[in-house]
């Protein structure tokens, strides 16, 4: 594999897991149970939606198509799509979407951490923008899981349910593949499996102040970042965030 | 308007963006902010670098075409804005000026401990978090125990 390609492959995956969750957390708009977690997920999304921006954007650059960051979100399916599959599962109630948000912050912090460091001065700078930015997320998620997992009898019940739903879906951000291959080889990205003993270590600490039992099985759901399967809910996802560019090719304002 | 016959100083385009609002927040200007990093001719060009305080802020093109517009209004045709990420926007960047200002309009001013040093209405330092984030991507929401008052508090990047 040519090392642009993989660049490229590796640029989508980082832009499409905010893209998708990105999109997945602004369902939330006008849904949330209180007025300031309403605000405070649009908020979020608004993040994602802005390091898409960034991370889609560079994609485009090194594709040397000629394409736009829009170009990629917009006039792609399913199947060319690079984020994880935690990404596109729906949203559930609204501690799933914390639970969610908690493991993907986690996962996040520590990979912009490394990413700082890449050996590619525009991820470097990326990363360090998004990482601000994601380590408040990181604050807030974390918080609301203990909140919540230490919360009322039904709030932990709805919390551990989350987890046991969203815990299969950890493994695939470990994975690695030729493309990571590439990217450890040219000092622009870490290996995922190094980041593995870090989360590990952070995950657990705030699901025990949560009281919450992480469950022991590693079986990973996969597909999504290699592009092999996605869930049938991304297809679904598309006919809504693609809508106008469907009924209207081309269309700009 | 009219077309400069004479290049502006950078000093006097310092002061012109000044005058520039934040979008959102207009009692600082857009040099108060912090987000204006450098001011210079290249030849007859004047290029600006601006750096976006968060990724996602619905603001940034807006105070792209307030920059554009005001520099115009000027005289200055030849204009590039130079959008720079790294290093990334701190508000360690915001200027005194702007804090006195944010704090007078009633937002507290963002603090090295994560929180409001006091209420910007009564000046309580009994002070409470809402939610982490408020009406904009820059700010949180608090409220204080003794005037009852909520405010905004530019959050601490």
């Amino acid at each position: 594999m040519a090392c642009e390609d993989a660049f490229t492959q590796f640029l989508l995956r980082m832009g499409d897991n905010t893209l998708i969750l990105g999109h997945r957390v602004s369902e939330w708009c006008g849904h949330a149970p209180v007025l300031e977690e309403d605000i405070a997920l649009a908020n979020t999304a608004l993040d994602l939606i802005g390091q898409t921006q960034m991370w889609l954007g560079l994609a485009a650059e090194v594709q040397g198509e000629g394409k736009s960051a829009d170009d990629l979100a917009f006039l792609r399916d399913a199947w060319d799509f690079r984020n994880v599959l935690l990404m596109e599962v729906p949203n559930g109630d609204f501690g799933r979407t914390l639970m969610r948000q908690f493991l993907f912050d986690a996962w996040h912090s520590i990979q912009l951490g490394r990413l700082m460091k890449s050996s590619d001065d525009r991820v470097a700078a990326i990363a360090e923008k998004a990482s601000k930015e994601v380590a408040y997320h990181l604050e807030r998620s974390a918080d609301t899981v203990v909140g919540l997992g230490d919360g009322t009898e039904e709030s932990h019940r709805r919390m551990q349910e989350a987890l046991d739903y969203l815990w299969p879906y950890i493994g695939e951000m470990f994975q690695s593949d030729e493309t990571d291959a590439e990217m450890v080889k040219a000092g622009i990205a870490p290996d995922p499996a190094s980041l593995r003993e870090e989360y590990d270590t952070l995950v657990s600490r705030v699901l025990t102040e949560a009281t919450l039992t992480i469950p022991e099985s590693r079986f990973a759901h996969k597909g999504g970042r290699t592009g092999a399967m996605h869930t049938e809910h991304l297809g679904h996802l598309l006919t809504q965030m693609q809508w106008l560019q469907r009924a209207y090719p081309g269309a700009k304002w | 308007m009219s077309q400069v016959t004479t290049q502006p100083t950078v000093e006097q385009i310092w002061d012109w963006l000044d005058a520039v609002p934040d979008p959102e927040i207009p009692v600082i200007s857009l040099v108060d902010l912090g987000i204006i990093r450098d001011v210079a001719w290249e030849g007859g060009t004047l290029v600006v670098t601006v750096t976006p305080t968060y990724s996602g802020c619905p603001a940034t093109s807006v105070i792209a075409m307030d920059i554009e517009t005001a520099l115009r209004d000027r005289g200055i045709i030849d204009l590039n804005l130079k959008t720079q990420i790294s290093p990334a926007w701190t508000t360690d960047w915001l200027s005194e000026k702007g804090r006195t200002r944010l704090e007078a309009y009633g937002i507290a001013p963002p603090q090295p401990a994560g929180g409001p040093e006091k209420c910007p209405h009564c000046g309580s330092k009994d002070v409470t978090r809402v939610s982490q984030f408020g009406s904009t991507p820059c700010k949180a929401h608090w409220r204080c125990q003794d005037c009852l008052e909520p405010f905004d508090y530019f959050k601490c990047i």
